[in-house]
């Protein structure tokens, strides 16, 4: 294989690329705790079980894009994730919000697993190689989780008047939210100009095209009404500042900790 | 006492690491889950080897690349780089073929063939690694590691592992 000749950034596509490779391991970082505080308390041992592994992998892409955001300003991945506070996170306020009821749980881990996996799969051919390779790899992990909260969400939908309550009420809180995702970052038109990055507007066409049919046909749910304007990735709601005192405690707490 | 080295040839690093082991699958080495990509002896002695891991999020991974550095140590190599890439990426189509047997008769049910569209929303066949059947459910589409689903066979009831195909 010929590698391709490689792609030059200027100083402020740099700039964009570590902004958007942050703001992306931030919703890896953030959902996986969300998911992860059901450790122990999910419905059944499977479901326990199937949510920690999702959690893991979504660490594992968090990883993938902090080790590319290395490559370009020498950042430590693990200092990023443990010691920014709230101010310095660039999560979509969706991730943010507390873990909910179980419908909540799955269809936002749907909605979101739904954008990831698009999003990865145009960045395959993201003319950045090392992210193209970083997106083919995360790609593959992805199908699977889609193809489990898919399920969920059909299965909750149609279950029982309960079930689909509890699930239209979580579909109504999330939407609002979800116009966070397919916002760009400063700078990152650009870097979607010269085949850097996915175009957003073609990955939420294909999102509404996979989710929206769904949704509404395959689960009968009612979509609410689009959200109003979606502030930066910088305003975050108050849920954010409580999660991170828990997940950066034994770090902060440990600063020189190298075994764990 | 030191043991005298052999010469350092590739076939030499290859044999140590057919004998590491995956430290979740313990009845498949590195080399059999097609983990290891490279591996290259500089003039100086100096071994490079590449691996590529299966799961982006593994916890395994470190214990694996530790692992392959002190295989490759053992044989008495100066210098050791254990290298990752992601290119191409994995798929449990590398896992050779005597391995799969392996890793049927340790009770997990090797992966079908890998494919990389978008959404499946069928699981591909599994058969029970205990009698064979067909006749399985799935029971939990993640498993205790990244790299498996549950199952139980109706055929024979018992419950068994699934390697996911990726």
């Amino acid at each position: 294989m010929t590698a391709p000749a490689p792609l030059t950034l200027s100083e402020t596509q740099q700039a964009a690329l570590i902004r958007k490779l942050t703001a992306l391991a931030d919703d890896e970082i953030i959902l996986a705790q969300r998911g992860g505080e059901w450790t122990g308390h999910a419905p059944i041992l499977e479901e326990d079980i199937a949510l920690a592994n999702i959690a893991q992998d979504e660490l594992g892409h968090a990883g993938l894009y902090l080790e590319l955001r290395r490559a370009l300003d020498g950042s430590n991945p693990d200092q990023l994730a443990f010691t920014r506070d709230a101010a310095g996170y660039t999560c979509a306020r969706l991730v943010e919000l507390p873990r909910g009821d179980w419908a909540f749980t799955m269809l936002r881990q749907y909605l979101y697993d739904a954008y990831e996996a698009v999003w990865l799969d145009a960045a395959r051919q993201s003319s950045y190689v090392p992210l193209a390779e970083v997106a083919a790899k995360a790609f593959r992990e992805e199908r699977f989780h889609l193809q489990h909260t898919a399920l969920w969400v059909e299965r909750l939908a149609l279950g029982t008047p309960e079930s689909l309550r509890r699930t239209q009420d979580a579909l109504n809180a999330l939407w609002p939210h979800l116009g966070q995702l397919f916002q760009p970052v400063a700078g990152e038109a650009e870097l979607t100009g010269d085949g850097v990055l996915p175009d957003l507007n073609a990955v939420r066409v294909r999102w509404d095209g996979l989710v929206v049919p769904h949704l509404t046909d395959r689960c009968g749910l009612t979509l609410p009404p689009a959200g109003a304007e979606q502030p930066g990735r910088e305003q975050h709601t108050e849920h954010l500042e409580p999660l991170l005192a828990e997940m950066q405690r034994v770090a902060r707490d440990h600063p020189d900790a190298e075994l764990w | 006492m030191t043991v005298p080295h052999a010469p350092l040839t590739p076939q030499a690093i290859w044999a140590a690491l057919d004998t590491v082991p995956d430290p979740e699958i313990p009845v498949v080495s590195v080399t059999d889950m097609g983990m290891v990509r490279d591996v290259q002896i500089a003039q100086d002695g100096a071994v490079t080897v590449t691996f590529t891991p299966t799961f982006s999020g593994c916890p395994a991974l470190h214990v694996i690349r530790d692992s392959i550095g002190q295989a490759v140590r053992d044989l008495g190599a100066p210098a050791v780089e254990v290298r990752s890439t992601l290119t191409p990426p994995w798929t449990t189509d590398w896992i050779k073929e005597d391995a799969r047997e392996r890793l049927r008769e340790y009770g997990i049910a090797p992966p079908a063939p890998a494919e990389d569209g978008l959404i499946q929303l069928q699981a591909d066949a599994t058969r029970c690694p205990r009698c064979g059947s067909f006749d399985v459910r799935m029971t939990g589409s993640f498993g205790p590691t990244l790299c498996k689903r549950l199952y139980v066979c109706d055929a024979c009831k018992e419950p068994f592992e699934g390697f996911k195909s990726i």
